[in-house]
């Protein structure tokens, strides 16, 4: 009797939900956090990064990073990347404690001087080591970071999307609107356009390569992103994906940073 | 005894087999824009450095070990031409508990034109004025995390000395240190064991840090004196000391506030001296993506003039341009004026990579208007332009 009366309430409240009544925004909103939820419990991982930056003259400039990301329960993520190239800044080492709408909590390591250094992470909208890829492009992606705006649904390659658009809510972004492609699926973020404070489109990233892991989780192998401002770009190759390693919060506390690997 | 050798060659074995191989060799470049102020010093120079690292781990990176040389050869100051080890370290982690056992190069504090609670490291002295290039200090160390805080205790046996220039160096004493006459306050000399604790945390936005300090002070007082020869030298005499220092840093907004402040206790004097000040940063200005950092930082020292040291009542203004740029390009300008005299010297640093593994620093050092009875009387000739080539590998 107990559990048919509670079915019935539940029944009650979701069916509104998937109802006519339901508008674009709560079905943005919606849609974020099935993608959110898609990827709970992954824990940990670990990958290789390939960064590839290119101006608009073809130059290429390459980077090694190796990253190491922690899933935290009711918070952002923490996640540690240690540059391996170019040589200059090999050892160099970032932490980042991603909250939602708080400002992340960063620090640096610079070899040369042997120090550690907590850094202002309010910079969101700055480039990611000379990249066209922007802190806030790289953070982990808490759905309280924006608001949202359900547009449509379309093919996107094999795939059917969601396209939503999602506005920062954080201080300090250097958008005023991305509108991100979202497979029905898996989730998986296949395009984004970014709009700059001036409303005209800055950037457009693409992902693809896109590998399963542990039968659930989605990655993409290529992330590119071109700036149509600069005329430059940068593609992320990532490598070796390894999923619950066994990495705990001892591995990212900012005085063990001098010593990692 | 045998397994102790065998164990020992299977951890060089283990080791060994993960080892990595990192460093730089560079050329640096200096021109004197003035005739030297005392006898000997040269015009112009060249001198090359060398500082290989290998490093590796085992047991799943519960043990580490890492070598880390300094090696500089300097044609014309012969005081230049050293070398050192860095580190010669083995690292154990063990929960969160982290023995260091060996030589090592370590940072406190947070201040950008002044370390007063940086004292586990001797300075080389001889690699630049700013005190940010250090010697290795051998020294047992653990480091335990707790939920409250990180605690730092340090058992340091085994005393460095500072590095001074020789006759012909620049930016050095009106008359030359004698290294080979340095005297220490204890019986103990160069074998006095110091120690050393620090508390650490983090509170949301703000970092402290709250450390002691007891041992061989690493900055003598100069004493007059004679060499051999019978010239008048200046003789270093480490005195035995007590410090207690705080560090705190606070993030709010686009500012960074910051202060260090100490007490130290010695034979030859007692005194409190702290900096403080703070970093504003304009991110991506002119609608471009380069940063603009502005710093403002002032030291103060409760010595009487003639026995504080050159940033006795001192205000510093500097600037950072943060290009993030692909060869991550940079210029960082800084002004040191003396509230009391108006002495000022005057740095500006420009580095950028060339290639992959390349990079170049322009340095150009001025000393203006130098108070005859300033400390800094002594460097009023030296303004100097440096150029850096660098190899990483």
């Amino acid at each position: 009797m107990f559990k048919l009366k509670s079915l019935t309430l539940l029944l009650c409240i979701t069916v509104p939900a998937v109802g006519m009544t339901q508008s674009p925004e709560q079905k943005g909103l919606e849609i974020a956090q099935a993608a959110k939820a898609y990827d709970k419990g992954f824990t940990d991982f670990t990958a290789n990064m390939v960064m590839i930056l290119k101006n608009k003259s073809g130059q290429t400039s390459t980077r090694l990073i190796r990253i190491r990301t922690l899933e935290v329960e009711g918070d952002g993520d923490k996640s540690l990347s240690i540059f391996d190239e170019p040589a200059d800044v090999k050892g160099t080492k970032m932490l980042t404690y991603s909250h939602g709408l708080e400002p992340d909590d960063q620090w640096l390591y610079l070899p040369a001087l042997k120090k550690v250094k907590r850094i202002n992470s309010r910079n969101k909208s700055g480039p990611f080591v000379g990249s066209t890829f922007a802190f806030e492009d790289l953070g982990s992606q808490e759905v309280e970071k924006y608001t949202y705006k359900y547009l449509r649904n379309e093919p996107c390659g094999e795939m059917d999307c969601y396209v939503i658009e999602r506005y920062p809510a954080y201080k300090y972004s250097g958008y005023t609107r991305q509108i991100a492609w979202i497979d029905t699926e898996g989730y998986r973020l296949v395009k984004a356009e970014f709009y700059d404070r001036k409303k005209s489109l800055l950037k457009t990233l693409t992902a693809s390569d896109f590998q399963q892991y542990l039968g659930h989780y989605w990655r993409p192998g290529l992330m590119d992103m071109v700036n149509h401002q600069t005329g430059k770009s940068t593609r992320l190759e990532w490598k070796d994906y390894e999923f619950k390693t066994g990495l705990t919060d001892r591995d990212f506390r900012s005085q063990t940073l001098k010593r990692i690997k | 005894m045998r397994h102790a050798v065998s164990g020992l060659g299977l951890l060089l074995i283990s080791a060994g087999a993960a080892a990595e191989f990192s460093g730089n060799i560079a050329a640096e470049a200096a021109i004197y824009s003035e005739s030297p102020q005392f006898e000997d010093q040269f015009d112009d120079n060249l001198t090359f450095s060398f500082q290989p690292k290998w490093d590796g781990e085992w047991n799943d990176g519960d043990d580490l070990w890492s070598l880390e040389l300094f090696l500089r050869a300097d044609d014309k100051d012969a005081g230049r031409e050293h070398a050192d080890i860095r580190e010669a370290l083995w690292l154990h982690v063990d929960g969160d508990n982290e023995w260091r056992i060996g030589i090592n190069t370590m940072f406190w504090g947070v201040t950008e034109s002044r370390h007063l609670v940086d004292v586990i490291n001797q300075i080389d002295r001889v690699e630049g004025i700013d005190g940010e290039v250090k010697l290795g200090q051998p020294m047992i160390h653990l480091k335990r995390y707790q939920d409250w805080g990180v605690l730092d205790f340090l058992l340091l046996p085994g005393f460095r000395e500072r590095t001074f220039q020789e006759k012909e160096g620049r930016l050095r004493t009106p008359l030359v240190v004698d290294t080979d006459q340095a005297e220490y306050e204890s019986s103990d000399e160069e074998r006095h064991i110091d120690y050393a604790l620090r508390f650490s945390q983090t509170y949301g936005d703000l970092d402290l840090g709250i450390s002691w300090f007891k041992g061989t002070s690493r900055d003598p007082v100069l004493l007059p004196g004679f060499d051999d020869k019978g010239n008048p030298v200046l003789t270093p005499f480490y005195e035995q000391m007590t410090q207690a220092g705080v560090d705190a840093q606070l993030i709010y907004e686009d500012w960074i506030w910051r202060l260090e402040f100490i007490r130290r206790e010695a034979e030859s004097n007692d005194y409190n001296a702290y900096t403080a000040g703070f970093e504003y940063t304009f991110y991506g200005i002119q609608e471009s993506v380069v940063d603009l950092g502005l710093l403002l930082e002032y030291s103060k020292d409760s010595r009487p003039d003639d026995e504080a040291d050159i940033l006795n009542n001192d205000v510093f203004l500097g600037t950072r341009f943060a290009f993030n740029d692909a060869q991550s390009s940079e210029i960082l300008a800084g002004f040191f004026i003396d509230a009391d005299n108006q002495s000022r010297s005057f740095r500006v640093e420009g580095n950028r990579r060339f290639g992959t593994s390349w990079k170049g620093t322009l340095e150009l050092q001025t000393f203006s208007d130098i108070d005859p009875d300033d400390l800094l009387a002594a460097l009023e000739k030296d303004d100097f332009v440096l150029l850096e080539m660098a190899y990483y590998f």
